[in-house]
């Protein structure tokens, strides 16, 4: 990040504006643009921002286990804070995840939750991040707990996959009570392809910008205690 | 860090060490040469522990550079000629004597273990104590098996934190013997202690710590009015 | 790896001498088990006796794991341990392994008492119960071994370690349990292959991270 620090003044201001604009034609292209689906009525629309929000949870957690993997191994405090600010973002679009999640599948499957594969494994990935959330605010003053967080933002990237099968081969042999819904991927008309791209455009740039936000908060954070830090040993 | 082709026991360069917010350590620059033997003074509290700790490489530096025996970071080889005493003794209290010693000399690699181990149950007068747990043993007894067990290896480098503690008269005299018999040995020797006689008996450079950085160090030859130096240092720093 | 034999001897003969962890362990095991047996109906327990095998087992065995590494801080030992000249990675391998002995004796224990309080038919394949049961083992004893390096420093250290490792062991809760119900309910191993597989894979997964990743939890 600090090798981009100079252009930073440029990109902080392009990148809201533009996060605002892709997210207005977001709605629009949700709400507006894209028909009915058949089967589900108006409900569906919820399936862009849901699953759009899965894939930057995704990313914030994939960003968070390699900069923590970098911090590890090189020991630099940027390296820290990006993971820290990864796993904050990626905690916000995965509990938007698991509150769209229910909204949705209460009309259409008749219950707010199921034990879904996909909604199963971002429940699980939920609270693996939410414990390093814990970790980090439970001892903030002991110096190794960045490192024992970035292990366990590595380990919980590690275990990703191993979710995925087991939860999958768990689902497989405990049928699902409620049938089976109308295929949840299933892009019926062209417009609705284009109303799920615009939205991961938005999402994208939303995620870059918050993501960067966090980072800079973080950053600004630091530099204040180092201050406070130097002006009592002034004061001493 | 190196002088006249010889690498030093220890270099530190510009050393600080904190805990989060709270910094222990500042700026310590020092070179300790093999064969000195040096005594490190300071009020409760100074930092001393910490220096001898990072000395040790049991905990690493926050900023600037240490070096033992010419080499940054951890390193094995390196843990083989260190030996250090800290406050705690660092034994297994449901162990007996003797096999907390042959853990400890077996985890060294040494070959001679089972010798190493009659030696210095000998040396420090727990012989017939070897078969007890460490539980069961005094102060006293627990502070000279601790000795025993960073010296088994025989380390270039002794770094002991405060070793004349829970010692009664007799094995605190027999304990400056022991470790001028080391400096005799050409053993680099790093002592903290509140004791001046004692860390003057049997070093040959004092430092004094204060407030998390060296406030003085000098031949211990010269520091026959080592009471007046540091009140001084200590007393002219906090006014 | 002859240092992490040495401190595995140690780590034994300490609690062969003490039997602190073991009985511990077995007590715990058996309460948490008729705390079970009394929440549910008796008469159908035996059903649920794999589900009640591993919760049992993965609460008592975090217990465990978490009193080994505060045996080593008595005395600051843990320090001295530091100090020798040998690979971190062969004290994870250490602890890892006489926590695996532990641990695998308690299951068995933990086999007899689902068998006389549940009727759990664990008897029925015993060679098949001991793989599936060692392939839980080796991936909850890698885990908890890792993390409880960090919670043993936490001061909220009792609550961290379940917190820490619990989210992480759903695959392999999930799949020991299943595989479990396959060999209880007279299945062979082979059909059961699809959740060793993923259990073996656990295994070796985090057996290696944490051998790689445990000198970043040890050093200050």
């Amino acid at each position: 990040m600090s090798a981009r620090a100079s252009s930073a003044p440029l990109v902080d201001r392009v990148l809201p504006i533009a996060a605002t604009f892709a997210m207005l034609a977001a709605l629009w292209c949700v709400f507006v643009y894209a028909p009915n689906e058949r089967m589900q009525g108006a409900v569906q629309r919820i399936f862009y921002f849901h699953v759009n929000a899965a894939w930057a949870a995704f990313l914030g957690f994939f960003v968070a286990a390699g900069a923590s993997a970098l911090f590890l191994w090189r020991g630099r405090v940027e390296h820290d804070r990006m993971a820290v600010a990864a796993v904050e973002v990626g905690m916000l679009f995965c509990t938007m995840v698991l509150v769209t999640g229910p909204i949705w599948a209460r009309p259409i499957w008749g219950a707010w939750w199921t034990w879904d594969p996909r909604l199963t494994m971002t429940v699980i990935l939920w609270t693996i991040y939410a414990v390093y959330l814990v970790l980090r605010s439970s001892a903030r003053e002991d110096p190794q707990i960045a490192r024992y967080a970035a292990v366990l933002a590595v380990i919980g990237v590690l275990d990703v996959p191993l979710i995925q099968v087991s939860v999958r081969l768990w689902r497989g042999i405990h049928p699902s009570v409620i049938s089976a819904p109308a295929n949840k991927g299933g892009l019926e008309d062209p417009r609705m392809v284009v109303a799920l791209l615009v939205t991961m455009v938005a999402f994208l740039l939303l995620f870059v910008w918050l993501l960067r936000l966090r980072y800079d908060g973080l950053r600004l954070r630091d530099a204040l205690q180092r201050l406070e830090d130097r002006l009592g040993e002034v004061a001493r | 860090m190196t002088g006249g082709g010889r690498v030093a026991a220890l270099g530190a360069d510009a050393v600080g060490k904190a805990f989060g917010r709270a910094v222990v350590l500042r700026d310590v620059t020092l070179r300790i040469d093999a064969g000195e033997a040096v005594a490190v003074f300071g009020p409760n509290g100074a930092g001393k522990s910490t220096m001898l700790r990072l000395f040790a490489g049991l905990t690493a530096p926050t900023s600037g550079r240490l070096r033992a025996f010419g080499v940054a970071g951890p390193d094995p080889a390196v843990r083989r000629r260190v030996g250090l005493v800290a406050h705690q003794s660092f034994l297994y209290p449901d162990l007996t004597a003797r096999e907390n010693l042959r853990f400890y000399a077996r985890m060294f690699g040494l070959d001679d273990a089972d010798e190493r181990v009659r030696t210095w149950l000998d040396r420090v007068a727990l012989a017939e104590a070897a078969a007890r747990p460490v539980r069961l043993f005094s102060r006293g007894m627990e502070q000279r098996l601790a000795l025993a067990r960073a010296l088994i290896h025989d380390p270039e480098l002794v770094i002991l934190d405060e070793p004349w503690t829970g010692l009664d008269a007799a094995s605190a005299d027999w304990l400056v013997g022991l470790l001028r018999d080391l400096r005799g040995r050409g053993r680099t020797l790093v002592v903290a202690t509140h004791d001046f006689q004692r860390g003057l008996d049997v070093a040959t450079r004092a430092l004094i710590v204060h407030r998390g950085r060296i406030a003085w160090d000098g031949p211990a030859s010269t520091a026959d009015d080592l009471d007046g130096i540091y009140r001084q240092v200590t007393g002219a720093v906090a006014a | 790896m002859s240092a992490a034999w040495r401190i595995l001897h140690k780590d034994l003969v300490l609690e062969l001498r003490t039997r602190e962890a073991l009985s511990g362990l077995v007590v715990l095991m058996l309460l948490v088990l008729l705390t079970f047996t009394f929440a549910m109906d008796p008469e159908g327990a035996g059903n649920a006796a794999p589900a009640v095998q591993w919760v049992t087992f993965v609460f008592a065995g975090l217990m465990a794991i978490q009193r080994g590494f505060l045996l080593e801080r008595e005395n600051g030992a843990w320090y001295g341990l530091l100090l020798c000249p040998v690979d971190r990675g062969a004290i994870f391998v250490a602890k890892m392994a006489s926590n695996v002995i532990v641990l695998g004796l308690a299951q068995l224990v933990l086999m007899v008492l689902l068998t006389v309080l549940l009727g759990a038919s664990v008897l029925a394949a015993p060679a098949a119960m001991i793989f599936v049961n060692f392939l839980g083992l080796v991936g909850f004893a890698a885990l908890a071994t890792l993390f409880a390096a960090i919670s043993v420093r936490l001061r909220a250290r009792e609550m961290m370690l379940p917190l820490l490792v619990l989210p992480l062991l759903v695959p392999l809760v999930i799949c020991a349990v299943e595989a479990s119900r396959v060999v209880m309910s007279g299945g062979s191993l082979a059909s059961a292959g699809a959740w060793l597989r993923v259990l073996a894979t656990f295994d070796v997964i985090f057996s290696v991270a944490g051998w790689m990743m445990f000198e970043q939890l040890v050093q200050e």
